[in-house]
């Protein structure tokens, strides 16, 4: 039997007459990277903030490493990681402040935080900046951080909500590096991209259209079926079917 | 007179190089590009060329007129999109499509076979608060605004950041339609594949511009074999690829890794034998390679 | 022109969409009033005092009558012994102790002299000062009517009368007061946030790469706010006048106009704020910090002005606030014409055209 990180059934939210999320049903595997994809207003988010414990659901079931979201969601939350391109490090504090707060919010032991944090700066090569105020640093680099602080209490599934949005394309790569390495690691990861060349990178992708789930499945498989060439054709078929 | 001359323009943020010797010039009807990610300087840019921010050094013109003696004559000639929405959300579409025609002296009217096509698009919601709009009806709301004085030029700075693939889509069809009426067109993005929807890009990384070309001969240029590979493992196959010692680059495109080699792709082959599922194609290059091959010479040279 | 009216019209999109400040705006003039007006009040009524009473005779008793009849004293606790005055003090409850000397009657009619001694609670001076002041002009009452009886030889007597207000309401102090704080926070406030919020915003870089001059910008912030401002100083006058019976004895148009001319020198200087802010949260602080304090604690709203130390007595001069209430309890208690306030509306006028130009001036065309 196959080890599911996230499961949900018929999932829907409703705010008054408006059907954000409209009965989705998916499993995501431990250890998967599984792309969310959808257009701006598809309900992407709101489907996110119910998985992470944020939102509650109108209807339908949802477990999230095992834990339920209606009555579970302090567990759920230990057991996630979440960034977003919004979530920002706390700017006036330096690098290894950032890590000692966000490694004191989940509950990590001093001794532990100093071994994350000695880790940490050493995989992202940024001992040097170990003291420098977040402010300072180039974009891509905050990016990097908060992804390895996301993980900091290792969590064994991590949200992405849009990661790489205006980051330069190395660092966008190297931030893709970041989040293969933590799946060969077994983390599950559970991201949104605007950006179709990295919908190819996932396992598998869902796209979200007005609510509904509308197709999911691998890259591959997804650009066999709808006959396309790349993620951004199946995107476009999809996206457009509606209207 | 060129739509817009930049020569030689500087500009420092106390210790922070935003812009360092940037030089280009925009053609009669041309679609000009900045391609770059964020922090590349390309805000600022916009904002000396719209005369709101004075450059330390060099000189810039748009339509023959001064930034900065001419200042008046340059606003009232130019459509300005700032990168983050800009509109009164409080307001309706119809309001601040009013609103902004006003101060522009004209009228909705006046100038409505250049916005018709887009406002079309946005009519049946025109009651509707500006904030409320989705990201594409935002940025499509925002074009009209920019245009409803009929500019002599459009600056656009990053309209399609933050929103999705379809959304983007139809702007820059938009965008090839308002060219297509000769209104030359400045715009700026970080997504490296709307670089060939454009006539001349510039490509601008670190507040400096690192080439500038049409999007054809940036690819034309790209003087190394790429070749394309991938196998059931990615991410153990890009570890392994890293680590072969005749490897270039090797960065994700997709499905596939872009691999540049200065060695023959047989030994990498050789190299890799023992993943499964293993292809290794050539493949033609695109901006993007360009981009991070012209990245990685800019930080080996600092 | 049309680009001005469009503007105006724009503004007051804003501000009547904005539901919430909206009735900010509107609900902060009554509930101030009626705080004012009905809970927060210096006069008094039913302090508790003790009385220790040496005498004992029929003097003593009428006085304490008189002054436990006037509804504003109310006898608490009888004492005996002197030693008990520290103890009833420390309870808390009572804030005066009349001490009457032995013999009073005796003292006052052949020794003409009876010191009776006050004793007042001065851990809230305020109190404190005022209740002194109650119980003197009582006591003083009584001494006139007990000599009345007797035919003396002529005695100085000292007459007091309260002129203007005569019933000493504390009204009419703070109806000119709040209508000053609230026109400041109107206009200034709301003008130095609604300017910084477009510059938050991004739509003042729209703005400025428009054609519309900055002259322009900044007069389609000020009309709307200065009507609105007007709406409020007439809900605080028609409030004063029918709730607490607040005078207006001088020319109605003066009033108004004056009323007109501060709520211009707070937006002058609210825009002043804007320009030197880019951020609605530090142009809130700076108005706060910078405009809001001065006005409640140095224009003499809520301290009077002569008994503050010189320094900040000079220095209160520059506060338009204190000008503004000058003028308006001139006008409105006195029945003051033009000729009498010309100073202070000259120095007003000056102050506003003064913090316009460098606004004006100070005002960007570009964003840096």
């Amino acid at each position: 039997m196959k080890n599911y990180a996230i499961v949900t059934k018929e999932l829907t939210k409703r705010f008054g007459d408006f059907i954000a999320t409209n009965a989705i049903t998916f499993e995501v595997e431990q250890g998967e990277i599984f792309g969310f994809l959808g257009a701006n207003g598809a309900g992407k988010t709101t489907a996110m903030r119910m998985l992470c414990g944020l939102l509650k659901p109108s209807s339908g079931e949802a477990k999230v490493a095992g834990f339920d979201v209606y009555t579970q969601t302090e567990k759920v939350k230990q057991s996630i990681g979440y960034m977003s391109q919004k979530f920002s490090l706390y700017e006036d504090l330096t690098v290894k402040e950032n890590i000692r707060f966000y490694g004191g919010i989940y509950g990590l032991s001093n001794q532990q935080i100093k071994d994350k944090t000695h880790a940490l700066l050493q995989q992202l090569n940024m001992e040097k900046e170990a003291g420098h105020l977040v402010s300072s640093l180039p974009l891509g680099w905050k990016q990097k951080l908060s992804f390895s602080i996301a993980v900091i209490h290792d969590p064994s599934i991590v949200f992405l909500d849009e990661p790489t949005g205006g980051v330069d394309p190395i660092t966008r790569r190297q931030f893709w590096d970041l989040i293969y390495e933590a799946a060969d690691r077994g983390v599950t990861i559970f991201v949104t991209t605007h950006y179709m060349d990295e919908a190819e990178y996932c396992n598998r992708i869902s796209i979200m259209v007005d609510g509904k789930i509308k197709a999911l499945d691998t890259p591959k498989k997804l650009k066999e079926q709808f006959n396309a060439d790349s993620m951004n054709d199946v995107f476009l078929q999809l996206a457009r079917a509606k209207s | 007179m060129l739509p817009i001359v930049v020569e030689n323009i500087h500009k420092s943020f106390g210790d922070v190089k935003a812009l360092q010797n940037i030089s280009f010039t925009v053609e009669e009807g041309e679609l000009f590009g900045l391609i770059g990610p964020d922090g590349a300087g390309k805000s600022t840019l916009f904002r000396i060329l719209a005369t709101l921010l004075l450059a330390d050094k060099g000189t810039a013109s748009v339509n023959g007129s001064d930034v900065v003696k001419d200042y008046r004559t340059i606003r009232s000639q130019v459509g300005y999109m700032p990168g983050r929405f800009s509109l009164y959300q409080d307001l309706t579409i119809e309001e601040n499509l009013n609103f902004f025609a006003t101060i522009f002296n004209t009228t909705v009217e006046e100038n409505y076979d250049l916005i018709k096509e887009i406002y079309e698009q946005i009519e049946p919601f025109k009651k509707r608060p500006a904030g409320k709009l989705s990201g594409g009806m935002k940025q499509k709301l925002a074009l009209c605004c920019a245009l409803v004085h009929k500019p002599k030029v459009l600056f656009l700075d990053e309209p399609t950041t933050g929103v999705d693939p379809v959304s983007r889509k139809e702007f820059w069809e938009m965008l090839q339609r308002l060219k297509e009426k000769g209104i030359p067109i400045l715009v700026s993005t970080p997504y490296m594949d709307e670089a060939i929807l454009c006539d001349r890009v510039a490509l601008m990384q670190k507040g400096e511009i690192m080439m500038i070309n049409t999007p054809a001969a940036i690819v034309a240029d790209f003087g190394k074999p790429i070749w394309a590979a991938r196998a059931d493992n990615m991410y153990h196959l890009i570890r392994d690829i890293r680590a072969f010692e005749g490897t270039d680059s090797c960065y994700a495109f997709g499905e596939y890794l872009h691999v540049t080699l200065h060695q023959p792709v047989e030994e990498l082959k050789d190299h890799l034998k023992a993943h499964k599922g293993l292809i290794i194609t050539p493949a033609k290059a695109g901006i993007e390679d360009a981009f991070m091959q012209l990245m990685q010479e800019q930080n080996e040279a600092v | 022109m049309r680009q001005f009216l469009v503007f105006v019209r724009k503004e007051f999109y804003h501000i009547f969409r904005d539901k919430r400040t909206l009735l900010i705006l509107f609900g902060m003039p009554v509930i101030l009033i009626v705080l004012f007006g009905f809970a927060i009040t210096n006069e008094i009524h039913h302090v508790k005092i003790g009385v220790l009473d040496n005498a004992r005779d029929v003097y003593s008793q009428q006085m304490i009558h008189k002054i436990t009849s006037s509804g504003y004293f109310e006898v608490d606790q009888n004492l005996r012994t002197a030693d008990e005055i520290e103890s009833t003090f420390r309870k808390g409850d009572i804030k005066l102790v009349i001490v009457i000397p032995d013999h009073f009657g005796d003292k006052f009619y052949h020794e003409k002299k009876a010191p009776v001694q006050l004793l007042a609670d001065a851990s809230d001076p305020n109190t404190a000062t005022t209740v002194i002041n109650y119980a003197t002009a009582i006591i003083g009452q009584y001494q006139q009517e007990m000599t009345g009886k007797i035919t003396l030889p002529l005695t100085i007597n000292t007459e007091v009368r309260m002129v203007y207000n005569p019933s000493l309401k504390g009204v009419f102090l703070f109806v000119p007061g709040v209508m000053t704080l609230i026109l400041m926070l109107v206009s200034a406030m709301m003008t130095s946030i609604t300017i910084t919020r477009e510059k938050e915003l991004g739509t003042m870089e729209i703005l400025l790469v428009s054609p519309l001059r900055p002259i322009l910008i900044i007069a389609g912030k000020v009309v709307p706010y200065i009507a609105l401002s007007f709406i409020i100083a007439c809900i605080i006058l028609v409030m004063g006048f029918f709730i607490f019976g607040m005078p207006i004895k001088g020319n109605l148009l003066l009033l108004l106009a004056e009323c007109g001319l501060f709520g211009l020198t707070a937006l002058s200087l609210g825009i002043l704020i804007s320009s030197i802010t880019s951020s609605q949260q530090t142009a809130m602080m700076i108005s706060m910090m910078g405009l809001l304090l001065p006005t409640i604690l140095l224009s003499g709203f809520v301290f009077p002005i002569e008994s503050m130390p010189r320094p900040l007595q000079i220095f209160s001069n520059i506060i338009p606030a204190k000008w503004f209430i000058i003028i308006l309890k001139d006008v409105m208690l006195k029945g003051s014409g033009l000729r009498q306030i010309w100073l202070p509306t000259v120095i007003l006028g000056g102050m506003t055209l003064f913090f316009l130009v460098l606004s004006v001036r100070n005002f960007k065309t570009r964003l840096s």
